[in-house]
C-alpha cells in the first residue's frame, strides 16, 4: 500500500481538501516515533488502495514547535510515496517558501493551490505551467470548498504515485542556505505570479472595522457568543424534551409489559439502571449536537484569531496569550482537543499555564447537568441567567488560576499570528465538522456512561434487600465515609455519591441521578426539584464545574505535558478551588438567605 | 524606525530583522521578508497587538515583536 502525506502552512484549506479525498472515513491514529494522534484514511486511487495522512499546519520546517516537529519527523521517517503540499493560491510569496523548503527533501511531490476562487477575486494570476517548469514538480489550482479543480487535483497524484521513484535519486539540495531560497522565491514570484495592488477592501476589511473596533470589538464579540448559546437552546431544548417524552412513551408501552415478568432485580438494573441511566444522557444529545455545529461555524469562520486580537492585552496581564484564550473557548465543546491545540505553543511555560486553565473551561458534558439543574430548580426567567453566572465562574476559576501560577510558569513567548479572511462555511463543511465532533464524543462517552450507570446501578442497590441508595447500600457506606468532607458544601448523601462518580466524567452525572433517584428522564426534574433546595443545587453546580472534568482530561493532560507533578498539581488544585468556591458559596448563601 | 511606531494605515518597507534563527524563521513564513511592504491596519486598545498587512496575508503580533521588525520609507 503506497502511502501520502498532506503537508501545508495554517488556513490554507488543507482539511477541507483532506475531507473531500476521504469523506467522512477518516480515522485518528498513533504513530510509531510520536506521541501525537494524527487523522489519516485509506482510499482507492485509480487501482490501488492508498493511505493519506493529514499533518498538523506548518509554517516553516525549521520550526520549534511541537507542531513542527511531529510533521518533520513525520516526513523524515514514515514511508511516504508522496508529499501532496497544499498552498493557498492568495498568498503565493509566502506559500513558496515552505514549498522551497520541502523541495529540498527530495520526496517526489504535487503542489495544489487551494482557494482559488479567493485568488481570483483578489485578482491573482498564477502561470501554473510555468511553475511546474521552474520548480521541477507538478502543480494545479483548485478550491476545496467549492470542490473546483478536485478532479485534476487526484489525477496528478494518480499519475506522481504511479511514476517510478527515480525521481527522489535528484541531484542533492542545491539551495541549502536561506539566501539562495530567498533569490530563488522571488524569482518564482516575479515569473510565475501576478498580483495587482489591491485598491478597496474587500468584506473582510469592512467586517474587521466593526468586529475588531477599540471599543465595541469586545462587547460584540461576547454578544455573539451569547447569541449562539440562545440559538442552541431555542432549537436544541425542544428536541430535548421530545426525545425524554418518547423514551417514557417507549418503556412505558413497549419495555414495561415484556420485563414484568423478570425477576425484580433483574428489573430493577434494567430499567431503573440502564435505560433511565442511559436515556437520560440521550435525552441531551440534540443540545450536544447543535452546540457542536455552532462551534463548527465560529472555528471555520477566522473569527476566533480575532478573539485573540481582542483578548491578547488581557490575557498578557495574566501570563497568556489571545491564543489561551481561542483555547478557552474551544474548550467549551471538550476540554482534550482544547488541551491538545495547545501544541502550537512553544514555550513551555505558556503551554503549561494554557493547559492549567483548559480544563474550567463549561464543556458540553458539563453543560448538560446545568441546563438539567437550572431548568429543574429556578424559574424559566432565572434559569439562563443562573447559566450565565456558570460561566463567569468559569473564566473566573481560570483567570484566578493564571495569575496564581504565572510567576511559575514564566512565558516569554512572543505573539505572532495570522488573522485569516473571514469564511463562511458550506453546509457541507459544518455538517461534518459537526458530525465529526459529535461522533467521536459519542464514541468516547458511551463507553464511560454505560459503565458508570451500571456501577451506579449496583453501588445504590447491593445489597438487595437493601432500600435503594439509602444508608444500609454499598453507595451509603461510601457517601457516609465523604460526609465530612462534603457535608459543609450542602450536599446530601445522594448528590455525594454522584460526584465521586463524576471524577470519571461529567456525561456519567445525570445518568447517575436518574439512577440514584430511580425515575425516568421525563420525571427526573420533579423528583430533583422536590428533594433539593436552589443553594443546594448551585453549590453542587460550582464543584462540577471546578473540579477535574474527567479522566480522559486527566491522561491528556499527562500525554501533553510528560510530567507527573503537573498533572498531579493539575488534578489536585481544581479539586481544592472546587472545595473552597463551594464552601464559601454554600456557608454565606445559607447565612444570608436561610437553608 | 520599526514597525511598531508605524502609523496606522501607512506602508514601509522592511530594511532588516533583529531576531534569533527561529524567530526569525517564523516572521519569514508568515511572508515579512525583507523588501516587502508592510501596512499597519490597526493596533488594539490597551497597548494590545497589531494587525499588519503584507501582501495578503493580515498578520496580528504584540507591539514587542513589531519592534524588531526595522523599516524605511
Amino acid at each position: 500500500m503506497k502511502r501520502i502525506a498532506l503537508i501545508g502552512m495554517p488556513n490554507t484549506g488543507k482539511s477541507t481538501f483532506f475531507n473531500r479525498l476521504t469523506g467522512a472515513s477518516a480515522k485518528i491514529g498513533n504513530w510509531p516515533g510520536i506521541t501525537v494522534e494524527l487523522l489519516s484514511a485509506k482510499i482507492m486511487e485509480g487501482s490501488e488502495m492508498v493511505e493519506i495522512v493529514d499533518l498538523p499546519g506548518i509554517y516553516n520546517l525549521h520550526g520549534f514547535s511541537e507542531d513542527e516537529k511531529v510533521a518533520r519527523h513525520f516526513i523524515e521517517n514514515a514511508d511516504l510515496d508522496l508529499l501532496v503540499v497544499i498552498g493557498n493560491a492568495s498568498q503565493m510569496d509566502r506559500q513558496l517558501g515552505l514549498v522551497l523548503q520541502l523541495q529540498e527533501l527530495n520526496l517526489p511531490m504535487v503542489l495544489l493551490l487551494n482557494m482559488h476562487d479567493e485568488a481570483q477575486q483578489h485578482g491573482i494570476k498564477i502561470d501554473t505551467d510555468r511553475l511546474t517548469s521552474e520548480l521541477g514538480t507538478p502543480v494545479t489550482l483548485m478550491s476545496a470548498k467549492y470542490s473546483q479543480g478536485i478532479k485534476q487535483a487526484r489525477e496528478l497524484i494518480r499519475e506522481s504515485l504511479s511514476k517510478e521513484k527515480d525521481s527522489t535519486a535528484k541531484e542533492k539540495d542545491t539551495f541549502t542556505d536561506d539566501v539562495k531560497l530567498e533569490t530563488k522565491l522571488d524569482h518564482l514570484m516575479s515569473k510565475c505570479v501576478n498580483v495587482p495592488i489591491e485598491l478597496s477592501g474587500g468584506l473582510t476589511d469592512k467586517l474587521d472595522k466593526v468586529l475588531l473596533h477599540p471599543w465595541f470589538g469586545l462587547p460584540l464579540f461576547f454578544l455573539a457568543i451569547l447569541l449562539m448559546f440562545e440559538v442552541v437552546y431555542t432549537i436544541g431544548t425542544p428536541l430535548q424534551d421530545g426525545i425524554a417524552w418518547l423514551l417514557n412513551v417507549i418503556l412505558e408501552s413497549q419495555i414495561a409489559h415484556v420485563i414484568d415478568s423478570f425477576n425484580p432485580v433483574v428489573q430493577s438494573f434494567l430499567i431503573e439502571g440502564i435505560y433511565n441511566g442511559v436515556g437520560t444522557v440521550l435525552s441531551f444529545l440534540p443540545i450536544i449536537v447543535m452546540f457542536f455545529l455552532c462551534m463548527a461555524v465560529v472555528e471555520d469562520s477566522g473569527y476566533l484569531a480575532r478573539a485573540a486580537f481582542l483578548m491578547d492585552a488581557f490575557m498578557s496581564k495574566l501570563g497568556l496569550d489571545g491564543r489561551s484564550f481561542v483555547m478557552q473557548l474551544m474548550g467549551f465543546g471538550c476540554n482534550v482537543p482544547a488541551l491538545m491545540g495547545t501544541r502550537v505553543m512553544r514555550s513551555r511555560g505558556l503551554r503549561l499555564l494554557t493547559m492549567m486553565i483548559i480544563p474550567f473551561s463549561l464543556c458540553s458534558a458539563r453543560l448538560q447537568v446545568f441546563v438539567f439543574l437550572t431548568t429543574a430548580i429556578f424559574s424559566p426567567q432565572a434559569a439562563p441567567l443562573v447559566l450565565f453566572t456558570l460561566y463567569i465562574a468559569s473564566f473566573g476559576a481560570a483567570f484566578l488560576t493564571a495569575a496564581i501560577y504565572r510567576n511559575r510558569l514564566p512565558n516569554s513567548e512572543p505573539l505572532l499570528l495570522e488573522l485569516p479572511p473571514y469564511r463562511f462555511p458550506t453546509w457541507q463543511q459544518m455538517l461534518l465538522h459537526g458530525w465529526r465532533e459529535t461522533w467521536y464524543f459519542i464514541r468516547e462517552a458511551s463507553g464511560y456512561i454505560l459503565l458508570g450507570v451500571v456501577l451506579v446501578w449496583f453501588l445504590t442497590h447491593y445489597p438487595f434487600d437493601a432500600v435503594p441508595a439509602s444508608s444500609e447500600t454499598l453507595a451509603g457506606k461510601i457517601a457516609d465515609v465523604f460526609a465530612p468532607v462534603f457535608e459543609p458544601l450542602g450536599m446530601d448523601k445522594l448528590m455525594t455519591v454522584v460526584l465521586i462518580f463524576g471524577f470519571v466524567a461529567k456525561e456519567i452525572v445525570l445518568g447517575a441521578m436518574a439512577v440514584i433517584y430511580a425515575v425516568d428522564p421525563d420525571n427526573l426534574a420533579g423528583v430533583v426539584a422536590n428533594t433539593t433546595t436552589w443553594i443546594q443545587a448551585y453549590s453542587f453546580m460550582l464543584f462540577v464545574l471546578i473540579y477535574t472534568p474527567c479522566l480522559s482530561t486527566v491522561a491528556v493532560l499527562k500525554q501533553e505535558s510528560k510530567s507527573w507533578s503537573f498533572t498531579a498539581i493539575a488534578v489536585a488544585w481544581p479539586l481544592f478551588l472546587a472545595w473552597l468556591t463551594s464552601f464559601v458559596f454554600y456557608q454565606a448563601a445559607t447565612y444570608l438567605f436561610g437553608s | 524606525m520599526t514597525l511598531n511606531l508605524l502609523k496606522s494605515g501607512e506602508v514601509a518597507k522592511i530594511t532588516s530583522v533583529t531576531a534569533d534563527d527561529a524567530l526569525k524563521a517564523r516572521i519569514n513564513g508568515l511572508g515579512l521578508r525583507i523588501g516587502q511592504e508592510v501596512a499597519v491596519i490597526r493596533r488594539a486598545c490597551m497597548g494590545g497587538p497589531l494587525q499588519v498587512r503584507v501582501g495578503h496575508t493580515d498578520i496580528l503580533m504584540r507591539p514587542e515583536q513589531a519592534d524588531l521588525i526595522n523599516l524605511a520609507k
